[in-house]
């Protein structure tokens, strides 16, 4: 199971600044059992969030978000909620947000953190999508994470080793960062990347921190 | 003034600017550095000593600069992210201004993949982007990237890399915006071989208005034979060596064919000389110091400041 929690508020909000229509996703599998993302949490979040005068257009439950194919099929079935709204808020763990990126066009926001994968991966076969940092990144990357993905970790843009779409380690790692700025290209989000991201906290990550029980 | 930096009074001064490199030994002998500093001097205004270049455990950078410093040239010194933490650079950078350095250059670093210890654990706790914000907020702010203050600050003439050949090109001139913003003084590029793209850039550096705010030295080196100008083009990662290149060195007869490099060298700088935006350039004759008192004369850059 993939540890979880949800991100403090004032964070999520200030992902939605300027944002009036949501779309909410959230997982019966990891996320439901750490009570980050299940069924009640969506609601609450829901009700949060109109509380706020935000409109949320719509909510999906699906069983492991994480499994590409099930929540390719299952959004099919909400594509006018989608259509309507700005962007999709997704608390599940950072796979789930990576999955969700990887099946839309819409700015996909992520509303957890993953501590620990708890023993165990979720389903993303060919590669590794979440290095358990603690303090997802996926919302100024467009949903392509900039820690498991970059060579370098890099947070502030790709490095001069950055050719032809691919890492200078090796051809056949795509660079994360081209896939970045292709994805906020296309959502037309690039001056997202203009700010200068600061030093990152590494101490609530899993590969750097103290090796203390996370979460449940 | 931001510092007792010689390379900094030569570019306020208006001068085009000309620094060079020394690659620091993969040994404890210090006559590597004074030799290759002594054909420098009276050519160049201060000279780089790479940090580790691909990965490769050379003399640490700081400690080469020192011994370039007794022979009278004013070092950059070399700093990568890859082999040392927020802490470890930090303690460097004191380290560095406290021994009479003045110049810096923030890099990310190569990749430990490429070098002899493949298997070592990178670091990468900063980017170069957050590590040049930590050097200017500790020399214009005295603050560590904590926040505690400190009594004696390092002032350091700061500088960056930039590399306008590689992708995405269009994300290249955004994140040479973000390396003035986060603090750099000064700029080195990647070595120019691609003379369209490099001036495509240098216009879109110019656009936002980019040279007005930092000090931009073009990358140049000699190529010394077609097989050297072949592996840059194929094995180096973030080089773009066309293929006119290639061509006008094999065009030539074989003996002399580094006579050759030498010229085309001195023609880069001639053109790079030419187009807005460009304070100088950064001379990387790496294993070929001895060339430098030529190109620098041939291309009518003597005497220095």
């Amino acid at each position: 199971m993939l540890i979880s929690e949800q991100k403090p508020l004032e964070e999520i909000l200030n992902y939605l600044d300027g944002e009036k229509n949501i779309f909410l996703i959230g997982c019966k599998g990891c996320a439901e059992g750490c009570e980050s993302g299940g069924e009640k949490q969506v609601l609450e979040m829901k009700h949060t969030l109109e509380g706020q005068s935000k409109s949320v257009t719509g909510f999906s439950l699906i069983d492991m978000v994480c499994n590409e194919t099930l929540t390719r099929m299952k959004l099919k079935t909400h594509q006018k909620e989608m259509k309507a709204a700005d962007s999709i808020l997704v608390l599940t763990c950072g796979i789930g947000v990576q999955t969700v990126a990887g099946v839309t066009d819409k700015v996909v926001h992520p509303g957890c953190n993953t501590l620990s994968s708890g023993g165990a991966h979720a389903e993303w076969k060919e590669a590794e999508r979440c290095l358990e940092c603690g303090d997802c990144m996926l919302d100024f990357t467009g949903g392509i994470c900039p820690i498991a993905r970059c060579s370098k970790h890099l947070l502030n843009g790709p490095c001069g080793g950055s050719q032809g779409g691919k890492c200078e380690v090796d051809p056949s790692i795509p660079c994360a960062w081209q896939l970045i700025i292709e994805r906020l290209t296309k959502l037309g989000q690039l001056d997202k990347l203009e700010k200068i991201v600061a030093p990152k906290n590494w101490s609530v990550s899993l590969i750097a921190g103290p090796p203390v029980k996370r979460g449940l | 003034m931001k510092t007792k930096s010689n390379l900094e009074g030569v570019l306020e001064a208006g001068h085009f600017a000309v620094t060079g490199e020394i690659g620091p030994p993969a040994s404890a002998d210090p006559e590597v550095i004074r030799r290759k500093a002594k054909m420098l001097k009276g050519y160049i205004d201060a000279f780089n000593v790479t940090d580790g270049q691909t990965a490769v455990v050379r003399m640490s950078s700081w400690a080469a600069c020192l011994i370039g410093k007794e022979e009278g040239l004013d070092p950059i010194v070399q700093m990568t992210c890859r082999d040392r933490n927020r802490i470890a650079l930090q303690m460097d950078i004191l380290g560095a201004a406290a021994l009479g350095i003045n110049n810096i250059l923030c890099l990310t670093g190569d990749h430990q993949k490429f070098g002899n210890h493949p298997m070592a654990k990178g670091v990468f706790d900063l980017d170069s982007i957050q590590f040049l914000k930590v050097v200017k907020d500790m020399r214009d702010e005295k603050k560590f990237q904590c926040g505690d203050e400190m009594a004696v600050e390092p002032n350091l003439f700061t500088g960056a890399a930039a590399n306008p050949f590689a992708d995405p090109f269009e994300f290249r001139v955004i994140r040479l915006a973000k390396k003035v913003a986060a603090g750099a003084d000064f700029i080195q590029t990647q070595i120019v071989y691609n003379m369209d793209k490099f001036a495509e850039w240098m216009k879109r550096v110019c656009d936002r208005g980019l040279h007005e705010k930092v000090k931009i030295l073009a990358g140049v080196a000699p190529i010394k034979s077609v097989g050297a100008a072949r592996y840059m083009k194929t094995k180096v990662p973030g080089m773009d060596v066309p293929d006119s290149i290639i061509e006008r060195l094999r065009g030539v007869p074989k003996e002399r064919v580094s006579k050759e490099g030498i010229k085309l060298c001195v023609d880069i700088i001639n053109q790079v000389r030419q187009i807005k935006g460009v304070a100088g350039i950064h001379l990387m004759a790496i294993e070929w110091e001895e060339t430098v008192p030529e190109i620098i004369e041939a291309a009518g850059l003597l005497p220095r400041p």
